[in-house]
């Protein structure tokens, strides 16, 4: 522990800018909240996106050069930290855009949905920046917390409330298994700091049998935050019975922290022990891929399907880590990032579907949707064949990325599995799309949906396509993100 | 004295019994949220005990952010619990079967 100064605790204050002002802006958005009528409710979400696009230019304006730490040895600032705090905090925003509709419908268009949020992002942002396992548990804590609440928030809807205790007992059981393997580690290392940490590993604690049992537990730990098989039995409970504007914020934004954390807990602590969490991630990921791929097919509540389909998805996402080279983790990053584009725009597109009354959650509700739209029968056509993986669109590059990190590593069965079920995996994805071409239309109400929604969505839709047909900028952040 | 094996024996002892609580009990969810506080209190004994034997006083600060996100924690779980009886009329870990599939 470094002694304290004044210069140096100042300099640490203006690295982390965004996450006060992101913390500061969620307490002046609750108090204002108070003031606001029912009817003025969309005030607070105005608030809430102007606070997320400032606090993502003031992340985007941190200059470093190179990983800096600070606040104590708490914090560290790096050209990862600064992409994923940006994607993060431009996904939330869209997910606000998207949600202000659907929840003035049902008649819970409240602050606490916002403000929750808010919190949830500043969790995710303290988790990215993390440098101490202090910090990795207290990011987390906040963006888990947030969430738990969030699933709850719809009061009257049982199943909200029976998913949000599914999800708040074994979310909580995955923090508690997070944290004895931390205790164990913070025992064999003697450090709770990552850098030290990551240096008593490479001097020879790397075949600690006492290490081993503490990456085995933040494994299990990961595999649930991440939602990877068999400790994904939340994900699809979670995402069919929570009010849909939750279920795409649970189902974008947190899938960059659980990067983030399996980032900063395996690579920057315990890299010199990747041949133990390597070989566990294996069974996670190859798991993942067959049990989401093929579940999925048998489901016909389109959340529930996406909630496999993110299970799966999942499972490639660790193809790229496990593979424990900089051009897996850039796989994995890229992975990470374009999976969330396309996540928060087809979850976009059930909420741009649904009205009063009428959730638009079932595979039959796309029915026939390019008779009543051609241009979102469309955009939902591009999402879906993004996620199956085709090409020109961006799923494409990011499943091809992954498979050659494993083809690097020469684990070429990986490779082999991981393209047999992403062929599996397209057979559900392309029955969304045969449904809203080749069936006849069974609902004929028309799309409503506000413009700043439908332009934001099409907006999200067009930029799937673009990075497909150019993802050369993306690969670039991610380059220099993970050299 | 007391040996550092011996303290973390008993967490491990502590944990384990809230884990297997966690899966074994069919009965309410109060006992859940028992033992998801058992086993967060086992992990502050075991960073305790390190601190302590490691000489290290970081181990005992985690402590403090621990009981404080537990705390927090036993209150959101606690208000799902009034949301959930307030629909369903029980909190039996039977009835928590509507969604499936």
């Amino acid at each position: 522990m470094n002694a304290f100064s004044v210069a140096a605790f100042n300099s640490g204050l203006t690295l982390a800018t965004p996450e006060i002002f992101l913390g500061l802006a969620g307490c002046g958005i609750l108090l204002l909240d108070l003031l606001i009528g029912d009817e003025r409710r969309h005030w607070t979400a105005a608030l809430s996106i102007a606070a997320l696009l400032i606090t993502a230019v003031l992340a985007a304006g941190v200059e470093v050069s190179g990983p800096v730490t600070a606040l104590g040895g708490m914090f560290l600032v790096d050209a990862m930290s600064q992409a994923l705090k940006v994607v993060a905090l431009v996904i939330v925003a869209v997910v606000f855009v998207y949600s202000i509709e659907y929840m003035r419908h049902r008649g819970i268009l409240k602050g606490e949905y916002f403000v929750l949020g808010l919190f949830a992002t500043l969790g995710i942002l303290v988790l990215i920046s993390a440098a101490s396992l202090v910090t990795v548990y207290l990011g987390l804590e906040l963006l888990s917390l947030c969430l738990y609440a969030m699933v709850a928030f719809d009061r009257d809807s049982g199943r909200a409330a029976e998913s949000a205790i599914k999800f708040f007992v074994l979310g909580s059981l995955a923090s508690g298994t997070l944290l004895y393997g931390m205790s164990i580690i913070y025992g064999v290392t003697g450090s709770l700091e990552l850098g030290t940490i990551a240096a008593a590993v490479q001097g020879g604690l790397a075949t600690n049998i006492g290490l081993l049992f503490g990456i085995a537990f933040l494994i299990v730990a990961i595999g649930f935050k991440f939602g990877a098989v068999p400790f994904h039995m939340w994900i699809p409970d979670v995402y069919e019975g929570s009010p849909t504007c939750v279920t795409l914020f649970v189902g974008s934004a947190p899938k960059i922290a659980a990067f983030a954390l399996a980032m900063r807990l395996l690579v920057d602590g315990l890299g010199g022990a990747h041949v133990d969490w390597g070989q566990m991630l294996v069974v996670l990921s190859v798991l993942s891929m067959a049990v989401g791929n093929v579940v999925a097919i048998a489901q016909t509540n389109l959340k529930r399907m996406l909630g496999y389909s993110t299970i799966s998805h999942v499972g490639y996402i660790l193809l790229g880590i496990l593979a424990g080279t900089s051009q897996g983790y850039q796989s994995a990053m890229f992975y990470t990032i374009t999976y969330v584009i396309v996540a928060a725009g087809s979850f976009g597109m059930i909420l741009l579907l649904s009205r009063h009354g009428f959730e638009a959650d079932r595979i039959e509700d796309f029915k026939g949707l390019n008779a009543r739209s051609p241009w979102f029968a469309g955009m939902m056509a591009i999402f879906m064949f993004s996620l199956a993986g085709l090409p020109p669109f961006i799923g494409f590059w990011a499943k091809l990325g992954v498979i050659q990190a494993v083809l690097g590593i020469n684990a070429v069965w990986l490779a082999v599995v991981a393209v047999l079920f992403s062929v599996v995996g397209a057979f559900y994805y392309l029955r969304v799309v045969k449904m809203m071409y080749f069936d006849e239309p069974v609902d004929a109400a028309r799309i409503d949906g506000s413009p700043l929604m439908r332009a934001v969505l099409s907006a999200n839709a067009l930029l799937v396509l673009l990075l497909g047909i150019a993802p050369g900028a993306l690969l670039v952040v991610c380059a220099h993100a993970l050299p | 004295m007391i040996t550092l094996t011996e303290v973390l024996t008993l967490s491990g002892l502590l944990f384990s019994i809230a884990v297997a609580g966690v899966f074994l009990n069919r009965k309410n969810v109060i006992l859940l949220l028992m033992c998801i506080e058992l086993m967060l209190l086992a992990v502050n004994f075991n960073f305790v005990a390190f601190s302590r034997f490691l000489g290290d006083i970081n181990g005992q600060i985690f402590v403090f952010f621990i009981l404080t996100v537990a705390a927090a924690e036993a209150a959101i779980g606690l208000a799902i619990l009034v949301v959930l009886f307030r629909e369903r009329r029980s909190i039996d870990v039977e009835d928590l079967d509507s969604l499936q599939g």
